[in-house]
């Protein structure tokens, strides 16, 4: 180590000036991204394994399932964005729970920045993250025969929807990832919870098979009404039965209403949940 | 020169539940100085640096860092620390001079200045070469180090190390001893935890020994040896025939002398310096031969396990997790 003059002296501090809470978070998603760089097989959940996923239901189960007005792979790709976008709330929660593990939130608080820029920046990253998926699976989707039917205007809204959806699904992520204490048992919680969140629904198969009770939460759940509303704005397939739950019947409306119910239920427990996990 | 003490506890306390982690606590760190929290694992003392570095909110009692608040004046606070806490928290993606480059920019530091300072930092660490690296391929020892120069790039005054040496092996904890003296010499303030007596004794000007929450004790090292019991001058003989001859002597200064005939050394209590060097002058004038003669003081450890009733279990974790993988966790 060499000799004590290399430093300035402590009275030659270097101006600090907090930064913004945009700047603060941008820097938290920049070294989010480096990570996903460094890393590319964080990826592999939003690229080749939803690429496996269309793949296995398109060519596997697709034969079997009979759906009106449409292909299979048609009426599949839509719920399977949206499945990857509620998927976002495990990768938040993951990143979130390894960070807290790991003493960088910490060491993020021990310096004055926002406190919310830990959230903000990890949701953005999340939210990109998730995105990669989608346009994933949509070039697959193209590439086997799904298309954006209905224009431009409707096509774009679509994605909104499912950005939208996803932001409501990172405060799910947040608190989940507030609460737990290992990065293992956020990934156990959330596979027993996706699944069924998104296979009880009408992403991969259409309700009206189903028993009716199951039928009648499939087309309540949240999921449904947004992928319905992919469904239609992107031209893949036939509105919903005559006698489908409510929510089916109004899906776009359905689907803003639900992000908002959601965000509105889950940001303050997840904030509160974040708060008291790093008060102590 | 400021006149407020850089850092002041007073009556601090944490209770988590019915678990009183810190009880109670009061002390004050003079700008300049070293202090050292030294007690076994589970006694309070990170509980205790979090709230001083903000972290965690104190159940009741004040901090004050750098005159400032921690409850009321917590962003005052974090642009006068830096933390190293007890993991060493760097970001193992990215390279050393990238965990630089992210603190910089929370800091709102200049680009010029972070990029100066790292290149500054990163020499001074010897961490140069592995600048460029993932900190994953690094040693627990430049873990430590990439840790301690990104909580220096805002060349803080008050410093707060966490155990910073828990899990090192012997060399990379004297590497580090020499550092953060270095630090001391420049007008740092530190305040640092640790298990190991050893360390306090080494760095520390001060110390506040901590069990189960509360201060049991605190004073300079010397003052705490003190009161674990009285120093001895120990002479060991170089000719065991000269034993007999050499206690009487003794005796003549120290009421209780001890002899140990297989290794001929001698015991006598003594009450500091000064009986040394009468004892030492006597054997000067009697002819007999030495191989030593010294002032023996009772360690910390003996010191903290007066204190406390159990001793201290740190050095028997140091040997199990020295390897990288240890100091990580």
């Amino acid at each position: 180590m060499t000799a004590i003059q290399t430093r300035p002296p402590a009275t030659a501090r270097p101006e600090i000036h907090p930064p913004s809470l945009l700047r603060a978070s941008s820097t938290i998603v920049w070294r989010n991204l480096v990570h996903i760089r460094r890393m590319p097989e964080m990826l592999l959940d939003v690229t080749v394994q939803s690429v496996m996923f269309v793949l296995l239901f398109a060519y596997v189960f697709g034969g079997a399932i009979a759906v009106a007005g449409t292909s299979y792979k048609e009426f599949l790709l839509p719920g399977i964005m949206v499945q990857t976008m509620v998927f976002s709330s495990a990768v938040v929660a993951m990143g979130l729970t390894n960070d807290l593990q790991k003493g960088i939130v910490d060491r993020f608080r021990s310096l004055p920045v926002p406190r919310s820029s830990v959230l903000v920046g990890r949701s953005i990253s999340s939210l990109i993250h998730s995105s990669i998926g989608v346009a994933v699976m949509a070039i697959t989707g193209l590439l086997i025969g799904w298309r954006v039917r209905n224009g431009v205007v409707d096509g774009v809204l679509a994605f909104l929807l499912l950005l939208l959806f996803g932001f409501a699904m990172i405060w799910l992520g947040i608190w989940v990832g507030s609460l737990m204490r290992t990065v293992e048992a956020v990934q156990g919680f959330m596979f027993t919870v996706m699944f069924p969140l998104t296979f009880v629904a009408n992403t991969f198969a259409p309700p009206e098979s189903m028993p009716q009770w199951l039928r009648t939460v499939a087309e309540w759940n949240p999921v449904s009404a947004l992928t319905q509303a992919c469904r239609e704005l992107w031209g893949n397939g036939l509105p919903a039965a005559a006698d489908a739950a409510f929510p089916l019947q109004h899906p776009v409306a359905f689907s803003v209403g639900w992000s908002v119910l959601l965000t509105a239920v889950f940001a303050p427990l997840a904030v509160a949940a974040f708060r008291r996990r790093s008060r102590d | 020169m400021s006149t407020h003490p850089a850092v002041e506890a007073i009556d601090l306390a944490k209770h988590f539940g019915d678990n009183r982690a810190v009880d109670g606590v009061s002390f004050v760190v003079p700008t300049g100085s070293v202090l050292g929290l030294l007690g076994p694992n589970g006694a309070g003392k990170t509980t205790l640096v979090r709230m001083l570095t903000t972290l965690s909110v104190p159940t009741s009692g004040t901090g004050r860092v750098a005159g400032f608040d921690v409850r009321e004046q917590p962003d005052a606070v974090r642009r006068s620390i830096g933390l190293t806490g007890q993991a060493a928290t760097v970001d193992e993606i990215l390279t050393g001079r990238e965990n630089l480059r992210l603190i910089g920019s929370l800091y709102g530091l200049s680009r010029g200045y972070v990029r100066r300072a790292s290149d500054d930092l990163l020499e001074r660490f010897d961490l140069a070469r592995a600048a460029d690296r993932p900190a994953k391929s690094y040693s627990g020892g430049m873990r430590r180090r990439l840790d301690l120069a990104v909580s220096l790039l805002a060349a803080p005054p008050i410093l707060f190390l966490d155990e910073p040496t828990t899990g090192l092996d012997p060399q990379s904890r004297s590497g580090l001893w020499d550092v953060l003296r270095e630090l001391v010499q420049e007008g740092t303030t530190l305040v640092l935890t640790t298990q190991y007596l050893e360390e306090a004794d080494h760095l520390a000007d001060e110390i506040v020994v901590v069990d189960r929450g509360r201060v049991i004790a605190a004073g300079t090292p010397t003052q705490l040896k003190d009161r674990a019991g009285q120093a001895s001058v120990v002479v060991t003989l170089t000719h065991a025939a000269d034993l007999d001859a050499a206690a009487a002597l003794m005796r003549d200064h120290s009421p209780a002398v001890h002899v140990e005939t297989g290794s001929r050394r001698l015991t006598a209590q003594a009450g500091g310096l000064g009986d040394m060097t009468r004892i030492a002058a006597v054997f000067e004038h009697s002819g007999i031969e030495l191989d030593d003669l010294g002032l023996a003081r009772p360690s910390l450890d003996d010191v903290f396990l007066h204190l406390t009733g159990h001793r201290a279990e740190s050095d028997t974790d140091t040997a199990a997790t020295n390897t990288p993988e240890g100091a990580a966790s």
